[in-house]
């Protein structure tokens, strides 16, 4: 075990992929960075510094430089996987994906349904998302929900540096495309990391506070506000079962499930906004498949159904946080 | 002339496979036995089987919604293309895919695609994997002269340049983005003079001459396999059928198809200058011409005797693993 942060984790997970599969490349805007400058190559190693010193020790044709061209990040590491090989491709910022929609949903979700299984498309995109830092609505949305919703794709979210180290790793190694979320208020969040291979299987939740009286799903930054409310309800006598959905494509139905016919309370929290979101999706799911267990009405902690707002105060309101989370489990509880 | 005797035939045994393929298919969609959009490359032949004959198994090629003349020309194989278009479990794709998405990645022939320009980026990438293998092989992206439009192409072009990959951009003009004129929808005076502005070799040839395609792609190909870079190539061509089978193609002009069918049809330019120059004897083509038959009528026959999928295929092939 080594205690390191989620970007570190991260990191070093990119680099012994690349350094452990001579058939992975990388690619993405500024990943190497500086070149055509005077700076030179690897003056920026990727926004957030997680992809320093790769070109230097895997070279060009594995650690490619892109102009800002999502379109193209997404379709050469889609071509490129159909051609044999295995991409990570970088999208700095999760809004991105409306630049280059098609290439996701409509190509690397679909090639080896409509190829009739003849083909697999290896690819990870690497997508920084959530709202915290004040980048207003085009580079703080959480658009999971609306890439959970694509059949083809799976869609991952690492919360703690272990999950980040774990799924990356499955992730890369997968057969399969997939979207793999970083939020950007967690790169700095530390934690003790396994030393050598590990791997965490998709569609599988992590349990984050077990208790008995109400059941909290949510996943990403939210972790830490449902931690919070379920330590600070805990204090009352009341206990929060926290689950970490790690995955939302595949969902780990079976521990919700499981969960919430114990607790018969459930309170989802998500930081989409909630028309057709993954709240809105697993509300569904209890109400068809665990509707004689529940209590109380499900309740959904989301964004509003708005843009992300840039000033700090409307980006605080715009979130979900302990104290709404904490007020949906005692509303759940005081239904009669 | 730079091509030998048994390159020539079997060029000219494509071109005709894709034609009689395509002519057929126009016959069985009128009855409406096969479902679903169908958009035939009849008059397009030696766009393809001229750029493909320069190719390898190993090579790639990104098609488009037009693409059953891209995936004959690849060496896909014309039974299982048919099964394809008929819908049948034993197609190419086993019924999933049909006419607008036929690939078969075991020949390098990574799909025809629904999606106007979405290729050019996919060719990108198999470039970007082929310059990885340093065995010298290259990726082609069709467009159409609608797709030469589209910001991922020149998105594709422009990176292409930048990572120096070997990836051939073949623009075939066949004046019609749907159903509207390329004079319109093409703001530039040509194609090849847009890709040339990206950093690229561009040439411009007569797509409807075998023989000059041909010719100028053996060069091209020969400049990519050897690590220089993209190209792009505009190849002036004819479409003789509507952008979709159905299409009343209110937009042509009085009489443009059977005037296209007369004076530029490739096919028949093929086989008068091959007979003129003694290439070839009629008697061979003539042979070529009934064993296409012969198969063409095999792969509908087989089509229609050949089960249809099951509803449990559905959830087949999402993934790999979930």
């Amino acid at each position: 075990m080594a205690k390191m942060t989620v970007r570190e984790a991260l990191s070093q997970t990119i680099r012994a992929e690349m350094e452990r599969d001579p058939n992975l490349i990388i690619l993405g805007e500024d990943i190497v960075g500086g070149n055509g400058t005077a700076g030179g190559p690897e003056a920026i190693g990727g926004i957030w510094g997680m992809t320093g010193g790769l070109y230097a020790a895997f070279g060009p044709k594995r650690v490619i430089d892109t102009p800002i061209s999502e379109s193209c990040i997404v379709g050469a590491a889609a071509g490129a996987a159909l051609a044999g090989k295995r991409a990570i491709a970088e999208l700095m910022f999760a809004d991105f994906v409306g630049v280059c929609l098609d290439q996701i949903y409509n190509q690397i979700a679909k090639f080896r349904y409509m190829f009739g299984g003849r083909s697999k498309c290896p690819v990870t995109i690497r997508i920084a998302y959530g709202a915290g830092l004040n980048c207003a609505a085009q580079h703080s949305q959480a658009v999971y929900s609306m890439l959970t919703s694509i059949p083809g794709l799976k869609v991952v979210m690492p919360t703690t540096p272990a999950d980040a180290k774990g799924l990356l790793t499955t992730a890369i190694r997968d057969d399969d495309p997939v979207m793999f979320f970083e939020h950007k208020m967690l790169y700095g969040e530390t934690g003790e990391v396994p030393d050598g291979e590990y791997l965490i299987p998709f569609g599988h939740a992590r349990s984050v506070r077990e208790g008995s009286d109400a059941t909290i799903v949510t996943c990403g930054a939210l972790i830490g506000a449902a931690a919070n409310a379920a330590d600070k309800l805990a204090a009352e006598g009341i206990s929060c079962d926290v689950l970490d959905l790690r995955t939302t494509s595949p969902l780990d139905e079976e521990a919700i499930l499981d969960s919430v016919e114990a607790t018969g309370r459930l309170v989802i929290a998500d930081e989409s906004p909630p028309r057709c979101s993954l709240a809105a999706d697993i509300s569904a799911l209890a109400c068809n498949k665990a509707f004689s267990s529940l209590k109380a009405p499900v309740e959904m902690v989301t964004a509003p159904h708005s843009p992300v707002p840039f000033a700090r105060e409307l980006e605080r309101a715009y979130l979900p946080n302990a104290a709404t989370i904490e007020a949906a489990v005692r509303k759940t509880l005081a239904y009669r | 002339m730079r091509i030998s005797r048994d390159q020539l035939l079997s060029a000219y045994r494509r071109m005709k496979t894709i034609r009689e393929f395509e002519e057929r298919l126009h016959q069985e969609i009128a009855t409406g036995e096969i479902a679903g959009f169908t958009h035939l490359y009849a008059g397009q032949e030696a766009v393809a089987v001229g750029i493909c004959s320069h190719l390898g198994p190993t090579d790639y090629i990104v098609s488009t919604h037009r693409g059953h003349g891209h995936c004959i020309a690849k060496g896909c194989d014309v039974k299982a293309m048919m099964k394809e278009i008929y819908g049948r479990r034993g197609g190419l794709c086993k019924g999933k895919g049909g006419s607008m998405h036929i690939a078969d990645v075991s020949v390098g022939m990574l799909g025809a695609n629904g999606i106007v320009g979405a290729g050019a980026p996919l060719a990108l990438g198999a470039a970007v994997a082929a310059r990885m293998d340093g065995e010298g092989k290259v990726a082609v992206a069709f467009s159409g002269d609608g797709a030469a439009n589209q910001g991922t192409t020149f998105e594709a072009m422009n990176m292409a340049v930048v990572l120096k990959a070997p990836v051939i951009f073949a623009f075939e003009n066949n004046h019609y983005s749907e159903h509207t004129g390329v004079s319109y929808a093409v703001g530039a005076k040509d194609m090849a003079s847009r890709a040339a502005g990206f950093g690229m070799p561009a040439h411009k040839v007569d797509g409807c001459d075998f023989f000059a395609t041909y010719n100028l792609m053996a060069d091209v190909v020969a400049y990519c396999r050897a690590g220089k870079g993209p190209v792009a190539v505009e190849l002036d061509t004819e479409r003789f059928y509507g952008h979709f089978e159905g299409d009343p193609q209110r937009y042509r002009g009085v009489g443009e198809i059977d005037r296209l069918r007369q004076s530029r049809d490739c096919i028949k330019a093929f086989r008068a200058r091959a007979l003129s120059e003694d290439l070839v004897d009629s008697a061979t083509l003539a042979a070529i011409d009934s064993e296409v038959a012969a198969l063409i009528e095999t792969a509908v026959e087989e089509a229609r005797r050949s089960p249809p999928p099951v509803a449990a295929d559905v959830l087949e092939d999402v993934y790999v693993s979930y």
